[in-house]
C-alpha cells in the first residue's frame, strides 16, 4: 500500500451547483492515479467517506461532494482552516493506455473525470445530469457535451471509442452493455477502503470481490 | 497483547497495519468457501456500525493451501478464527492447523442462519482434535455469558475472546427499509463497549481463563478499562476501519511497548481490586 494517512487542512469549500468542491492542502499525500480514491474523515461520524480525487491543483487535493447524508453533509460544511484525516490514495484507477478516450459521467459520478481529463490531455467528454442545477458542476470539465434528464448520457456515446465512465449503477450497466471493454468506476458502501471490512463486495466475473482492492475501476466484460 | 478483531483487517493487503499488532487474527474460516451476503453489507449507525458480511472466506482448503502460507511470510503470531455449523466442522479445521499461535472459535457470528451446536460441545470436540491454545469467542447476546464461559472452560478452552457483535437493525431514513440487504447485522463500534466491559467483568469473575477483550475500543483509555475489568489482552475492530494507525496510536498513548509490562500488570491488579466490585 502506498497510501498514507495524514491530517490535512481545508483550503476551501466552494459550492458548484448543488455539489461542493472541497479543497485540502495536500501535505505529503500523493494524488495517485485518476480513479483512485481517498477515505476522508467525516466530522462527527464514526466512519470515513470514500471519495475519488476530482482535481489535483498544485499543493492541493480537491474532492467533489454531493451532500446526500450526514457524513457528506459534514464534509460540505467544513471551513477553511478546519482539519480532517485523509487516507489514500487507494484502489485501482483508470488505465491511461487508451487510443480514443471518451469520458462519460453521470451526476456526482463526474467527480473523478476532471483529474482523468488532465491525465489524458482533455479528450472528449459527455456528462449526464438530473437537472440543470446539478449540471452546473460541468464547469469543472470545460467542453463536455451535456445530457439532461430525460435525455440519457448513453445516447451521446458513439461506437469505436474507448469509454472511461463513472456514474450511477444503471448508467454503468447501460454503458457496459453498449461498450464492451469500457473502464467503469463503481461505487459501494465501504467502511475502511483498504480491504479490511469486506463491506464493498461486488460481483466480478461471477464472484463477490472487494471493490476497494479489485476496483473501483473495473473493465466491463465483452458481451 | 494487542490484536485485531477477526474480520476487521486483511494482513496480506495491509501488512504495515498488521505489524503494529502483537498478533494477527484471521477472518473466520469455514469448511467450505462462502461468498458472503449480498450487498449492501455495512451501515453506519450512531456511535457504531452494522455489518452483514456473512463469513465470506475462501474455505478451509484454499485457506490452508494459499492464504496461510502467505500469512506465515509476515512472521507475525497467527490466530486462526474457525467457524462452522456443527462441532465436527470446527474440530476438522482445528485438526488441520499446526504451528500457529492460537485458534479462536467463532460461536457467535450473527450473520449466519444455522445455529451452532452448544459452545461446550464444540470446544470439547476441538480440544480432542488439537493441542493448540483454544480461545472461545462468545456473544454477549446470551442471557448469562458467564455461564457459557464456565461451560467452555470445563470443556477445555484455554481462553475467552469477548465479545462478538450484537444483532441490530438500521433503516434507511428515506425509504424506511433496512439499510442492509440481509435486514439485520452485527453491531460493532463504541456503542458496544459497555456491553463488552460487562461481559469481560462477568467472565473474569466466573473463570480463571485469560480474556481477549474487544468491543468499541478506540482509545488507550478504552484499553485500560478493558484491562481493569479483567481482560489480559485486547483486540481492535471497527476503529481499524477509520484509522489504520490506531494500534500504534493506542500503544503510544498507553506508553507500554512491552505487552507484559510488570508495572502495568501490578497497577491493573490494583485497579481491578478497587474499581470492580
Amino acid at each position: 500500500m502506498d497510501a498514507r494517512r495524514e491530517r490535512l487542512r481545508v483550503a476551501g469549500a466552494e459550492p458548484i451547483g448543488l455539489y461542493t468542491l472541497l479543497r485540502l492542502e495536500r501535505g505529503d499525500l500523493d494524488p495517485g492515479a485518476p480513479g483512485q480514491f481517498f477515505m476522508l474523515e467525516a466530522p462527527g461520524r464514526l466512519l470515513p467517506r470514500a471519495l475519488s480525487l476530482c482535481l489535483a491543483p498544485t499543493g492541493e487535493l480537491a474532492f467533489l461532494i454531493d451532500p446526500i447524508g450526514p457524513g457528506t453533509e459534514a464534509l460540505c460544511e467544513l471551513e477553511p482552516g478546519d482539519e480532517i484525516h485523509v487516507f489514500g490514495p487507494l484502489g485501482l484507477g483508470f488505465r491511461l493506455d487508451v487510443e480514443r478516450p471518451l469520458l462519460v459521467g453521470g451526476g456526482i459520478g463526474m467527480a473523478p473525470l476532471p483529474f482523468l481529463a488532465e491525465a489524458l490531455r482533455f479528450p472528449p467528454a459527455v456528462l449526464g445530469f438530473r437537472t440543470p442545477e446539478h449540471a452546473e458542476a460541468a464547469a469543472l470539465l470545460p467542453g463536455a457535451e451535456l445530457a439532461i434528464d430525460p435525455t440519457f448520457v448513453t445516447e451521446l456515446i458513439l461506437p469505436g471509442q474507448d469509454v472511461l465512465a463513472c456514474g450511477p449503477e444503471p448508467m454503468l450497466h447501460a454503458v457496459a452493455e453498449r461498450c464492451p471493454g469500457a473502464q467503469l468506476a463503481w461505487e459501494a458502501p465501504m467502511a475502511c477502503g483498504y480491504g479490511g471490512c469486506y463491506g464493498c463486495a461486488v460481483e466480478i466475473d461471477g464472484e463477490l470481490k472487494r471493490l476497494c482492492v479489485e476496483g473501483p475501476v473495473l473493465v466491463s466484460r465483452a458481451a | 497483547m494487542l490484536l485485531n478483531a477477526s474480520g476487521c483487517l486483511d494482513a496480506l493487503i495491509a501488512p504495515d497495519v498488521a505489524r503494529q499488532l502483537d498478533g494477527f487474527v484471521t477472518k473466520t474460516i469455514t469448511p467450505l468457501p462462502r461468498e458472503g451476503n449480498a450487498p449492501p453489507r455495512i451501515a453506519e449507525t450512531a456511535y457504531g456500525m452494522l455489518n452483514a458480511i456473512g463469513l465470506a472466506n475462501p474455505g478451509r482448503e484454499r485457506f490452508l493451501a494459499d492464504t496461510l502460507p502467505q500469512l506465515r511470510e509476515l512472521a507475525l503470531p497467527l490466530w486462526i478464527s474457525v467457524g462452522g455449523f456443527c462441532a465436527a466442522d470446527y474440530a476438522e479445521t482445528c485438526a488441520r492447523l499446526h504451528d500457529v499461535e492460537a485458534i479462536e472459535l467463532n460461536f457467535s457470528c450473527p450473520n449466519v442462519d444455522e445455529a451452532a451446536d452448544s459452545a461446550a460441545e464444540i470446544v470439547a470436540a476441538c480440544r480432542a482434535a488439537t493441542p493448540l491454545p483454544l480461545y472461545a469467542k462468545l456473544s454477549a447476546a446470551h442471557p448469562d455469558v458467564a455461564e457459557v464461559a464456565r461451560a467452555v472452560a470445563t470443556a477445555g478452552a484455554d481462553g475467552l475472546s469477548l465479545i462478538n457483535t450484537l444483532r441490530g437493525l438500521a433503516l434507511d431514513p428515506r425509504t424506511l427499509k433496512p439499510t442492509l440487504a440481509r435486514g439485520t447485522g452485527g453491531l460493532s463500534g463504541p456503542s458496544l463497549k459497555p456491553v463488552a466491559l460487562a461481559a469481560v467483568h462477568a467472565c473474569h469473575a466466573a473463570t480463571d481463563l485469560p480474556i481477549v477483550g474487544m468491543g468499541g475500543i478506540t482509545t488507550a483509555q478504552d484499553v485500560v478499562e478493558f484491562l481493569v475489568c479483567g481482560a489480559q489482552h485486547v483486540a481492535l475492530g471497527t476503529v481499524l476501519f477509520a484509522d489504520p494507525d490506531a494500534p500504534k496510536r493506542i500503544r503510544d498513548a498507553l506508553g507500554v511497548v512491552q505487552p507484559d509490562d510488570r508495572r502495568l500488570s501490578a497497577r491493573l491488579l490494583e485497579f481491578r481490586a478497587n474499581a470492580v466490585a
